[in-house]
């Protein structure tokens, strides 16, 4: 009986034993080099994997950092600059910081403006309508308002509005990462700088058809009458295809093409209104 | 037993209501808009210009490469706008808009009903004709047809198989063709039998549930000593090139193999006919046959169309529309072609095109679909599929967006004739997702 007992604890020790001896050697020969920085750097990064960087996770995109001290063009949007001066500071090295940037959607006709021509009942996929005809409305740029992009967020910052049908972008949750503007088949969601103190102006449209074309579909749509581009006093504006762009870097925030837009398709976001900065002058 | 494909199939109500009612020549339309996409490939480039005149027959648009077609004026008058007009799905397209005054036609075309028997036109020139006339597969792809003919190096075309199957339910157009025109479109099958050499077997397959077009057309090809029509069973989707094939010759063809390399080529009852115009008539395609249809026995027709005819005035004249202009309170939506592959019609301004088979005409509780629940993997999708593809599976892959195990279960294969979801209990949007991620792979392919 007692031998039993002692048989077994004997044989399974040894075999242990020999086991550990065995992993240690391969241990030691299979050993991989890893630079211990990407670990380390990989912590201060919010770990979101979400892609937004254009690496496929966030381990490739802080290999990728680490091993190319001269690259200034990697950078982690969801981080934004407070986690990649915490990188570059594991790394001991100088970051360039970036301006920090928010998804925009470009397209301003709402149900309740655009002329709605047909019902689709089919899957309820922006991608399936697209691949399919031309939507429920005339404007073939605009918004399709079943929340491809919605569904396609990993930070849930975007919504889409009941009342206007059109996606709303939480700005304190979006992260710039850009899966919306992938998920988005007509391409109305775009990158833009937040802005200073978050204020921005841009292009509400992306109907680039001729503006009789595009004044029947939708009421506040671009019609591409070059108004804008004649207030401009920085020449920020372009227009191609009949389609307003104003360039975020050259726009000033004067804001005088928002007033003579005739479709109103221009935006001004988070401006004080216009009664009280009257005041302050 | 007769014969059929052999990988799933459905079998679909036939609901053919309108099979009795003769062919009528639909009134000329005020205006007709011609698109420049009526056919596969690349679209015509314009040759005429606002405040041209045109008469019936003559060019207003040329094929703009291989793959390409003209397009011909379908009524005379004058072009009043070359622009951008959005189709029946609201796509835009360029267009030839031309105002109608009088019906003036070229004085080349033969008007005559006469049937023109005799064949003198060599094969080569009846090959350059059928290219110049604009002819393009009416079975609803609208394949340029001369495309078809041309021959290919290393493939032997040894059977023209004309398709006179009509597998969509509802639509009557060609049944009423076989009837009514068997022998015009049999001198067009033999026409381009000749084109592909004179060694090539004609087959004509024909669904059973049209006994007198099988009656019609084998009393007609006695006279032919190498055609012959083959009765097939009733089955969904018969009508579809790789379908016939395998239902007449039991030959299957690989993915993205062209149906010649099996030795066989498909043409549709109607091409037949056009090709027959075209050669023996010297008439360009500027007419075509349509259904007007649907559950409603009062508007059921079989019209002779003018290639450009605003869908509302064809339904107008079918009586589909009230006096100011909106359907009927009891249809609710039209459909571009057959219940299985047509498109629902949300621009009635757009014309009906070269390859329109029909306008179906559906009441809300025929539209209406139900609400999607489980799948409860019965594998009724995966029976159904006449590609052998596993539709519950890729729809998954493709909800979940997983592109390469997408081609690795054929998604390109796919050929859009929604068995899949007809035969679904769950009433899955299989088809929407499927296609979706069908020509996203086509694109990515061809990128490649």
């Amino acid at each position: 009986m007692i031998s039993t007992l002692l048989y077994t604890v004997l044989i399974l020790s040894l075999l242990g034993g020999l086991l550990a001896v065995v992993l240690y050697v391969v241990a030691q020969k299979f050993n991989v080099q890893e630079d211990p920085r990407i670990d380390e750097v990989l912590e201060v990064l919010p770990g979101a994997n979400c892609g937004g960087c254009g690496y496929a996770g966030c381990r490739a995109f802080v290999e990728a950092f680490v091993n190319n001290p001269e690259r200034t063009d990697l950078f982690c949007p969801v981080g934004g600059n407070k986690a990649m001066q915490m990188a570059a500071m594991v790394l001991g090295r100088d970051t360039l910081e970036q301006a920090p940037k928010v998804a925009v959607v470009r397209c301003n006709g709402s149900c309740q403006v655009r002329p709605q021509l047909n019902v689709y009942d089919g899957s309820p996929s922006c991608a399936v309508v697209a691949d399919l005809y031309g939507g429920e409305t005339a404007c073939s740029f605009g918004c399709l308002g079943l929340g491809d992009c919605v569904q396609s967020c990993a930070f849930d910052a975007l919504t889409i509005d009941p009342e206007t049908c059109l996606p709303v972008v939480d700005e304190d949750k979006c992260t710039s990462c850009g899966a919306c503007v992938k998920a988005c088949p007509r391409g109305i969601i775009e990158i833009r700088p937040k802005g200073p103190k978050n204020r921005r102006i841009f292009v509400s449209c992306m109907n680039k058809d001729k503006g009789a074309l595009t004044r029947k579909a939708c009421p506040v749509g671009c019609i591409g009458c070059g108004l804008c581009v004649k207030a401009c006093p920085f020449d920020a504006i372009t227009i191609t295809n009949n389609l307003a762009y104003i360039d975020p870097d050259a726009c000033r925030l004067c804001r005088k093409c928002v007033a003579v837009c005739p479709t109103h398709s221009i935006l001004e976001i988070n401006f004080p209104p216009k009664k009280q900065e009257v005041v302050h002058e | 037993m007769s014969k059929t494909f052999s990988i799933g199939g459905i079998h679909p109500n036939d609901s053919k209501f309108s099979k009795d009612v003769s062919i009528v020549d639909l009134p000329v339309p005020e205006r007709v808009f011609l698109p420049m996409n009526q056919h596969l490939g690349i679209p015509a480039a314009p040759v005429v210009k606002k405040g041209d005149t045109v008469l019936v027959g003559q060019v207003v648009a040329e094929a703009a490469g291989f793959v390409s077609a003209p397009i011909h004026a379908s009524v005379s008058g004058t072009v009043t706008d070359v622009g951008l007009y959005p189709d029946f799905q609201g796509k835009r397209v360029q267009t030839v808009v031309i105002e109608t005054e009088g019906d003036d036609w070229l004085d080349t075309i033969d008007r005559t009903a006469q049937v023109k028997q005799e064949i003198t036109m060599v094969p080569k020139d009846t090959f350059q004709k059928i290219q110049e006339m604009g002819v393009v597969g009416l079975g609803g792809a609208a394949f340029p047809t001369y495309v078809k003919l041309t021959p290919i190096e290393g493939m032997n075309p040894e059977f023209l198989i004309i398709n006179g199957s009509e597998c969509e339910p509802f639509l009557t157009s060609d049944y009423r063709l076989m009837l009514e025109h068997g022998q015009e479109l049999m001198i067009g099958a033999e026409l381009m039998r000749r084109v592909l050499g004179t060694g090539v077997t004609g087959v004509i397959g024909i669904e059973k549930n049209k006994p007198l077009a099988i009656k019609a057309m084998q009393k007609i090809t006695a006279g032919y000593l190498q055609w012959k029509v083959v009765p097939l069973k009733k089955r969904y989707p018969q009508g579809g090139e790789k379908q016939l094939i395998d239902a007449v010759l039991g030959r299957k063809v690989a993915s993205f193999a062209l149906p010649i390399s099996t030795g066989a080529i498909v043409q549709n009852v109607g091409t037949a006919f056009a090709v027959y115009e075209a050669v023996q008539k010297n008439k360009p395609l500027v007419t075509n046959v349509l259904t007007v249809t649907g559950s409603d026995p009062k508007i059921q027709y079989n019209y002779r169309f003018r290639i450009g005819t605003p869908i509302e005035d064809v339904l107008k004249t079918a009586g589909a529309l009230d006096a100011e202009g909106n359907l009927l309170p009891h249809i609710a939506k039209v459909v571009n072609g057959g219940p299985m592959m047509g498109k629902a019609v949300v621009n009635m301004k757009a014309p009906v095109v070269k390859s329109t088979s029909g306008l179906l005409l559906l009441t809300e509780k025929e539209t209406k679909r139900l609400e999607p629940g489980e799948c409860i993997r019965c594998a009724k999708c995966f029976q159904a599929c006449p590609m052998r593809l596993q539709p519950y599976l890729l729809y998954q892959l493709a909800l979940a967006g997983r592109t390469e195990e997408l081609d690795e279960y054929r998604v390109f294969d796919c050929i859009d004739c929604g068995s899949c979801l007809y035969a679904c209990p769950a009433h899955l949007p299989l088809l929407d997702l499927i296609r979706l991620a069908k020509n996203t792979s086509l694109k990515n392919i061809r990128k490649k």
